[in-house]
């Protein structure tokens, strides 16, 4: 019987090396491994490219991750926060490289790398800075920019529920990206809510099939990043 | 002019989200900007509903919640607490932009820094060099959204129109916006410019199109 359950989130992370490009599940706090992220940290693997949506708050999670100068890379659409000054600073001071993609140029991306498809053409950011040198192509009358798919070499993802063949379901908003970056990894590392039998799950209710996960831990009780910002707290 | 004429010139906030609402037809799918658009789910006409998408990836999305009950799982695009209504769906970003690239969702309401003449739209970015460049989801809502509407203070607060000939911010799309909803009128886009649709109290063509930074047409 498939078994991809591993003990803990440090054995679950162990052989990410310098130099990997990683993507990160949630918008937000919202579907973030802030256990797998604290994890990284303890590793300590450095000259990452990380993929998100933001760039983390406070000085946890992301921000955190940032913090430690591990990051070479973001790619990111919106790397604002109210709550964080890490990557301002080291951006500020050229210490951060980043790559800014709008959301759903920066989602497709990700759902095309998944999906074998290469690159693919949208009408997003015609006309604007973010298409300045990237190849347009008129299709029956309207322009259209040429993206290129993004893949990984691991993904962190945070999800709700998952059985042991790695099964996904995921919780309320907190799916987000985490789906399709589970496809667009070599290596997938899933943190679950709780993990239950195979079967378990109903076949009409997987979000996420089995064939896009590696390996899943449990983390039953997971740190929320608001609360620990709200409490002043920063990792490690 | 007296104090108390000036009291009741113009709209408020409330009053451009308000006239916004009455613009949108019946089961409109409708994703709202962070700021003055979020004002417009207060204002749906009675008889009418409205099904709102988040980018995020929730349709049916609902208002806020009571204090205490808010779940960090359950947020909108700006990232604040919200509640799901019945016969809302959850779905992955992927989904959720196929939602707007595919020409899905009907109506998008959004904040400017400026908007030109034949609709071009800058809300994301002032340029300069140290800023941070900070998208979202922005540039896909106005390239897939069937109809842009914009809620805007007519000019900012050093007095700079921002209803343009051209915009000097960077842009967020290319001939995008249908209508601007101001604090001192309703201006379409049309292939012949800039043309007034309504006057706010206390305001005259003369002063809107004073405070404008390209050619002004009547009302038709």
């Amino acid at each position: 019987m498939i078994n991809k359950h591993v003990k803990s989130v440090t054995q679950a992370v162990a052989d990410i090396s310098d130099g990997a490009v990683i993507m990160i599940g949630g918008f937000g706090e919202a579907g973030s491994p802030i256990e797998l992220i604290h994890a990284l940290i303890d590793l300590g693997a450095k000259n990452l490219t990380i993929i998100n949506n933001n760039t983390g708050n406070g000085e946890v999670g992301l921000a955190a991750l940032i913090g430690t100068g591990q990051v070479k890379k973001m790619i990111c659409s919106y790397p604002r926060s109210s709550h964080s000054k890490v990557f301002p600073e080291l951006y500020r001071a050229g210490k951060i490289e980043l790559e800014i993609v709008p959301q759903g140029t920066l989602a497709e991306r990700i759902r095309a790398g998944g999906a074998g498809i290469p690159a693919f053409y949208t009408a997003t950011t015609v006309g604007t800075p973010l298409s300045e040198d990237k190849e347009i192509r008129n299709i029956k009358g309207r322009d259209y920019v040429l993206e290129y798919a993004l893949k990984a070499d691991f993904a962190l993802i945070k999800c709700e529920k998952a059985d042991l063949m790695g099964n996904l379901t995921y919780n309320k908003t907190a799916r987000n990206f985490n789906p399709i970056m589970c496809m667009a990894a070599t290596t997938t590392i899933v943190q679950a809510h709780k993990i239950v039998p195979t079967g378990d799950i109903d076949p009409e209710h997987v979000i996420t099939p089995n064939i896009f996960v590696n390996r899943v831990v449990e983390v039953s009780d997971p740190l929320i990043e608001s609360k620990l910002i709200a409490e002043g707290i920063s990792y490690p | 002019m007296s104090d108390k004429v000036k009291d009741i010139k113009g709209w408020t906030r409330e009053q451009m989200a308000e006239l916004c609402a009455q613009d949108i037809p019946d089961g409109s799918y409708v994703n709202l900007g962070i700021g003055i658009p979020e004002l417009v789910a207060k204002f749906v006409p009675k008889g009418r509903e409205f099904i709102y998408h988040t980018e995020n990836g929730l349709l049916g999305m609902g208002p806020s919640p009571k204090a205490g009950q808010e779940d960090p799982e359950l947020i909108n695009a700006g990232k604040k607490a919200v509640t799901a209504l019945s016969g809302a769906s959850y779905f992955h970003h992927g989904d959720s932009f196929a939602m707007i690239r595919g020409g899905h969702i009907d109506v998008c309401v959004l904040g400017a820094m400026q908007v030109s003449e034949t609709g071009d739209l800058a809300n994301w970015s002032t340029g300069e060099p140290d800023a941070i460049p900070a998208v979202g989801g922005a540039m896909d809502l106005v390239a897939g959204v069937k109809t842009i509407f914009v809620i805007t203070q007519h000019i900012t607060k050093d007095g700079a129109a921002k209803l343009v000939e051209k915009c000097s911010y960077p842009l967020t799309g290319q001939k995008v916006v249908t209508r601007i909803y101001t604090d001192l009128a309703i201006v379409e886009v049309t292939p012949e410019g800039f043309r007034l649709r309504a006057l706010a109290p206390g305001v005259d063509f003369d002063e809107v199109a004073a405070k404008t930074d390209a050619p002004l047409l009547p009302m038709m």
